[in-house]
């Protein structure tokens, strides 16, 4: 699998390291106990598109948000994390 | 159905084997059932065996949505084992080996059980000490552990890389009664042995959705060969719950990932048992045809899809060059990949589902083939009395909200560290 970098280009991904699924979100403190139960355990886990979060270790060692397919590993969108949600 | 027996076997012997009976009813589903098991692998197999024999319960359907023993069940690396650390886990596991003992006489099926052994092998003094603490652990609770110094274990398999400078072997943790089992019959043995009691094994039915009552609770299941009703529908769908869950609205504490599996072309008798190596992540041990069955970490990141990339592949096969050099001269034959679930503490759940009418057995991770007899056992006390099985009852739901995870790695909630 490659992994297209916003800054590198198209690289093995074993240049990156995966943190997992990127649509849960921290809750903003004071949170109650649940919402942290969900935010750190709860999951969709899509068989489908899934929006994720890949870092570049062995590269530029920027976090990157890939949307890509469970089901067979076609990325369809790649952008730098701290450009936020929708870049 | 016919009994297996030496008999048996000389008077089919003189009819060239042509007579044979066959093993399980392929069944059509019916409008209803008592209890409805979602998936034919090795657990969904045993527990309906286990409703049927243990609690009399008969009406009872397994449906599959491909072959029964497509998935997981006959995908494993076959190891089975009970040297686990955790109070939660031990005696569930033991009491998995204990069934994995009486297996073949209880279903009267050869299912190949053999206690040939796993050993753990440990490279550094602090690697002694955790697993000095994890056999203490297991014969605190009754199970056998023996460890073992360099000499020892050399002494057992003198193949292995010694003197790496690196990962040196300074012996291992060996427990005895752990060894494999023939995944496919463990599955025709626990279809034959249901079947045989009443149970329909539907395949070719995936069920694609959830039947709910007025009060919102389960009341069947919709499937590609029509709704099917049900007054109790128990998920057991390996690396898809979460997709299971989903019908029924549920978000688990789980992520699927895919594990892979390796074998080599047949060898003469070289590897005695269970071997894994401690510096890194690989496991070996020998078919009785011959293949070295081989695997190690999962690929990482969340998959469906049921093969494995190139650099896994690149990784187990270092971990066998820096474990047992002589590997590298025997050729690869075949490589798949399984699909499981992952759950956020490494360990499985088996529980009612926080909707009426649903229980749950899930989040078996990759050593969920060692818990088949067990798991199928405890889910169906659950299903039968409603009350979870006393080796089980840790595996609960909300364990992860009330912070009473079983996390044996110490990883937290990071799934594919698990
Ligand atoms: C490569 C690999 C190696 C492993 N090695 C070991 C090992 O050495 N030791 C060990 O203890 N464990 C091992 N495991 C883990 C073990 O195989 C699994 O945890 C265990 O088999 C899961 O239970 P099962 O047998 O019931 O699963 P499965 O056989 O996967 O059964 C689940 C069934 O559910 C069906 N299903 C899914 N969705 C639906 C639907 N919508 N409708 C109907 N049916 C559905 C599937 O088709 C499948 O047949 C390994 C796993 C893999 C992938
Ligand atoms: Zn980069």
């Amino acid at each position: 699998m490659r992994i297209p970098c916003p800054y590198c280009g198209d690289r093995d991904s074993q240049e990156f390291v995966y943190r997992g699924d990127a649509s849960p979100v921290r809750p903003a403190d004071p949170a109650e106990e649940t919402e942290f139960f969900d935010y750190v355990y709860l999951r969709e886990n899509p068989a489908g598109p899934i929006d994720e979060l890949w870092y570049h270790a062995q590269g530029c060692r920027n976090w990157i948000t890939l949307t890509r397919d469970t089901r067979d590993h076609a990325i369809s969108a790649a952008r730098l994390t701290s450009e936020g949600k929708s870049a | 159905m016919t009994h297996y027996s030496l008999f048996t076997l000389l008077r089919n012997a003189l009819t060239g084997h042509r007579h044979w009976d066959r093993a399980w009813r392929d069944a059509e589903p019916q409008e209803s059932y008592d209890v409805i098991i979602v998936g034919g692998g090795g657990h969904g197999l045993a527990t309906a065996y286990y409703l049927a024999k243990e609690h009399g319960i008969t009406n009872v359907a397994v449906l599959e949505k491909g072959w029964i023993g497509g998935g997981n069940a006959g995908r494993n690396t076959t190891i089975i084992r009970s040297n686990y650390g955790l109070p939660g886990n031990i005696p569930f596991y033991e009491w998995s080996m204990k069934l994995w003992e009486g297996m073949e006489q209880d279903l009267n099926y050869n299912t190949m059980v053999s206690q040939r052994g796993v050993l753990n092998l440990y490279h550094s003094d602090a690697q002694r000490d955790a697993y000095a603490r994890r056999g203490n652990m297991m014969r605190l609770h009754g199970v056998d552990a023996e460890l073992l110094g360099r000499d020892q274990v050399q002494a057992m398999a003198p193949f292995l890389d010694y003197e790496n400078a690196r990962f040196p072997i300074q012996g291992g943790l060996l427990q005895r009664r752990g060894g494999t089992a023939r995944h496919d019959a463990v599955v025709w043995g626990y279809a034959r042995g249901a079947s045989d009691r009443g149970v329909d094994i539907i395949q070719n039915c995936a069920v694609t959705g959830m039947l709910r009552g007025p009060d919102g609770s389960v009341t069947g299941v919709e499937t590609t060969r029509g709704p099917i009703r049900a007054k109790k529908v128990g998920l057991s769908v390996a690396g898809n719950s979460s997709r299971l869950a989903e019908m029924a609205g549920l978000r688990l504490p789980i992520e699927s990932h895919v594990l892979q599996a390796f074998v080599s072309e047949g060898l003469k008798p070289l590897i005695p048992g269970v071997i894994t190596f401690g510096a890194g992540h690989f496991y070996v041990s020998q078919s009785d045809k011959g293949g070295l069955v081989f695997g190690g970490d999962i690929d990482g990141y969340n998959s469906y899809a049921q093969r494995g990339n190139l650099p896994t592949v690149e990784d187990v096969c270092e971990g066998g060059m820096a474990l047992m050099p002589m590997i590298g001269r025997a050729r690869l034959l075949r490589s798949w990949g399984g699909i499981m679930d992952m759950s956020m503490d490494g360990s499985p759940i088996i529980d009612h589902a926080p909707v009426g009418g649903l229980y749950l057995n899930a989040g078996w991770c990759y050593g969920g083939f060692k818990a088949t007899p067990a798991a199928g056992w405890c889910f169906a006390h659950l299903l039968a009395t409603d009350q979870p099985h006393e080796t089980a009852a840790d595996f609960r739901l909300d364990r992860f909200a009330t912070g009473h995870v079983i996390d044996e790695k110490g990883q937290g909630a990071q799934p594919n560290l698990h």
